[in-house]
């Protein structure tokens, strides 16, 4: 069934017109990409699915497991399971890494009507978790991404989503600006999260972190529109021949 | 953008939600201030002559203070003018209850703490903290008086002082900030009614924390509080204020008064968590906060340490200081101030560094929110005499929305060349990026603005008690929003 439902999607920024009528269907347990050039809005396809305010949306609708995902805030979204990894990770002075982290699980958990968690119960849970993804211990008690290098700002992202266990990851660019062991150490954490009723959209410029999450479908964005949707072996093919083919086939596409 | 800025308007016209009034006979003095008005509260709390003649040097001071130069107006504040003959300068709850009983309190009374969240039965049970509650201006409950008086320590109402130990006020009392040091103190050294009272002996190291509730009740009646703390040689103390005020529609004056004296090796830690009613949302009612806070190093090596957490007040007018007379004496300020709606304050401190080797630290937090105005004033000042001093000053404005305001005036005079002199100072906002960040991952625009500011005044909480260090989160959530997780 589809997890998330996507219809003739329409957002602005500050006037401008980015996304001009996406269009997409992720079902639970699905691992999609959206790959595009620079500017072609996948950014913003991320920060609208995740209720971002400055973002307008100025027509389409989407559905959140049939539930009007427009309709709800930042914060509602959050809590019916939608994370957003960021592109950039904000930084919070002062809120220890660790104590942000308990503090959204639990208003998470209360949303769900479960039992919110105490220090004891939440740090074994946050360790575990920080050991798969490699991270240093120190990095528990250090504010919010503070002084976090790139690669430990990217991992914290992944620890969070861990810890949180949404049902529908964004990953907006999170392999930009990381080593290879890095990139291969955020994958292992994502692919160690698939299950069938969790599905990912994987926004990506590049074909590299392809290599290591395995996906099912490649859409490909260009000038807010998805202009053509494959298998992964699409993703291969932008490779070798770049987004300009892409363009080229969707315009020859539209004049045939 | 639009409805980002309107959650942060919302958060910042949350009501006060202390607000209540308690039912309460009164016995007051007519309003008005005069020779004739100080005597009366002199003679009505049963005085020696030496109080009498210390109130009335310091009631014709201030009349010549009134007469050639009025309030002090350097301050960054827009004061509305206040009469003072139009205010009734002492109210006592009519049933005088006894101090060592706790059942024989205006049950009243009681309720109004519990009202409070400081349940007197529940602390006393929870030991560790002795309290004094001030009630308007008489002490009403005194706890733990046993235990200190036991190791020797004096904790009890300023009244009570006067009477049982006439000779450590008489050396004390205005040694720190005379009858004439200002307006404000001047007034309070007339007309004072109560307060607290402090000494702590040579060597001891207070057992627990000393703590005093404040709480304005009376309507139009200025509250005048004088807290005296000594500690004697070698000696530690930790004393707590708070305080929260009930909803009233005129601007009540509060002009009090600390002195903290430090002999050898002794430490002092006063710590305020300030909640005063700070009007409504244009800015009507509402306490006029006007205090002298100073502490005096006397002795080598002797310590203070001021920690404030302001969130109420119509007007704060406040400079928490140390004198560091001793050789090694060290002087701390740390203070959070936060301006929501129509507040003003202007506050910061006062470094005058004589001994030598002196060092004073100066971390200042302001927060500005609504149409709130938040001023940090601060000198530090090296004498000749204070070779090898230092001072470190830090100074952060954090601004929520974009119609209030951030000022800072540091004022450094240094006269001694081998001083060292650090000072460092921001002023940021709150992105839309931060309350992005933490909405996703599920915490509401209340919590996350809350999380945010409380982490910008970390370092200074971190120098609260613990159990103050929590009533101070609750205060800042309350000031701005909801609650705090």
């Amino acid at each position: 069934m589809a997890l998330l439902e996507i219809q003739d999607l329409h957002a602005s920024v500050d006037g401008h017109e980015i996304l001009k009528g996406v269009n997409l269907t992720v079902n639970a347990g699905e691992v999609h990409s959206i790959m595009g050039p620079n500017g072609s809005g996948k950014s913003t396809l991320a920060a609208v699915l995740a209720r971002r305010e400055t973002y307008e949306v100025t027509g389409g609708r989407v559905l959140l497991d049939g539930k009007d995902l427009l309709e709800m805030k930042p914060e509602d979204a959050a809590r019916e399971g939608v994370f957003l990894a960021f592109q950039y990770p904000v930084e919070i002075p002062g809120i220890g890494n660790a104590y942000f982290l308990r503090s959204a699980l639990n208003a998470i958990r209360k949303h769900r009507g479960e039992d919110e968690l105490d220090a004891m119960d939440f740090l074994p849970v946050y360790k575990e978790h920080m050991k798969l993804l490699e991270m240093d211990d120190k990095l528990m008690n250090r504010s919010v991404n503070e002084g976090f290098s790139g690669g430990e700002k990217k991992r914290n992202e992944i620890l969070q989503m861990a810890v949180l266990q949404p049902k529908l990851a964004i990953l907006d660019e999170t392999d930009s600006g990381l080593d290879i062991d890095a990139l291969r150490i955020v994958a292992q954490g994502v692919n160690a999260m698939r299950s069938p009723d969790r599905s990912f959209l994987v926004i990506t410029h590049y074909q590299r972190l392809l290599d290591y999450i395995a996906t099912d479908f490649v859409h490909v964005l260009v000038d807010g529109k998805i202009v053509r949707s494959g298998g992964p072996e699409l993703a291969l093919e932008l490779e070798d021949k770049g987004y300009g083919s892409a363009e080229a086939d969707a315009q020859a596409a539209l004049s045939a | 953008m639009s409805s980002s800025v309107d959650t942060i308007r919302g958060l910042a016209e949350q009501d006060y939600k202390w607000g209540f009034i308690t039912d309460i006979a009164e016995d007051r003095v007519p309003k008005g201030l005069n020779e004739d008005i100080v005597r009366l509260i002199s003679a009505r709390k049963g005085e020696p002559e030496f109080m009498l003649e210390w109130r009335l040097n310091a009631l014709r001071h201030w009349f010549t203070m009134k007469r050639e130069e009025g309030e002090p107006k350097w301050a960054n504040l827009t004061i509305a003018p206040i009469d003072y003959q139009n205010i009734s300068y002492y109210s006592a709850p009519k049933k005088k209850p006894q101090l060592d009983n706790l059942d024989q309190v205006d049950p009243e009374i009681l309720r109004t703490y519990e009202k409070l969240g400081i349940p007197l039965l529940e602390q006393q049970r929870l030991a560790g903290v002795a309290v004094d509650a001030v009630f308007d201006s008489v002490s009403v409950a005194t706890t733990f008086k046993g235990k200190l008086a036991e190791m020797g320590v004096i904790f009890c109402s300023f009244s009570e002082a006067v009477q049982k130990h006439p000779e450590l006020i008489k050396k004390y009392l205005g040694s720190v900030v005379p009858q004439t040091d200002n307006f404000y103190a001047a007034l309070n050294a007339a007309v004072f009614t109560d307060g607290s009272f402090v000494y702590v002996p040579k060597g001891v190291r207070c057992p627990m924390e000393l703590s005093t509730y404040f709480r304005i009740n009376a309507a139009e009646t200025g509250q005048f509080e004088r807290t005296l703390i000594i500690a004697d040689e070698g000696s530690y103390v930790s004393y707590l204020e708070g305080c929260t005020a009930p909803i009233r529609d005129e601007n009540q004056l509060h002009a009090a008064v600390v002195e903290l004296i430090a002999l050898d090796n002794a430490q002092i830690k006063y710590s305020t968590v300030q909640n005063w009613y700070p009007g409504d949302k244009e800015g009507r009612g509402g306490i006029y906060n006007f205090v002298t806070k100073r502490g005096k190093c006397l002795g080598v090596n002797s310590k203070i340490s001021w920690t404030q957490v302001e969130t109420g007040s119509a007007i704060t007018w406040k400079y928490p200081s140390c004198i560091l007379q001793g050789d090694n004496s060290v002087g701390e300020f740390y203070s959070v101030a936060l301006t929501n709606n129509r507040q003003q304050a202007d506050t910061g401190t006062k470094m005058i560094h004589i001994g030598k080797n002196t060092r004073s630290t100066i971390v200042s937090k302001g927060i500005s929110a609504g149409y709130g105005q938040n001023t940090y004033r601060g000198q530090v000042k090296i004498l000749k005499s204070a070779t090898g001093a230092r001072n470190y000053t830090q100074c952060d404005s954090l601004l929520i929305g974009d119609r209030c305001g951030a000022h800072t005036f540091p004022y450094i005079e240094v006269r001694n060349a081998t001083a060292r002199m650090e000072h460092e100072a921001s002023t940021s906002k709150i992105g839309e990026n931060q309350l992005f960040y933490l909405r996703q991952r599920g915490l509401t625009a209340e919590d996350a603005v809350s999380m945010i500011v409380n982490g910008f005044c970390k370092t200074v909480f971190k120098e609260l008690p613990m159990e103050f260090a929590v009533e101070a989160q609750k205060l800042l959530g309350v000031s701005l929003e909801g609650s705090v997780g």
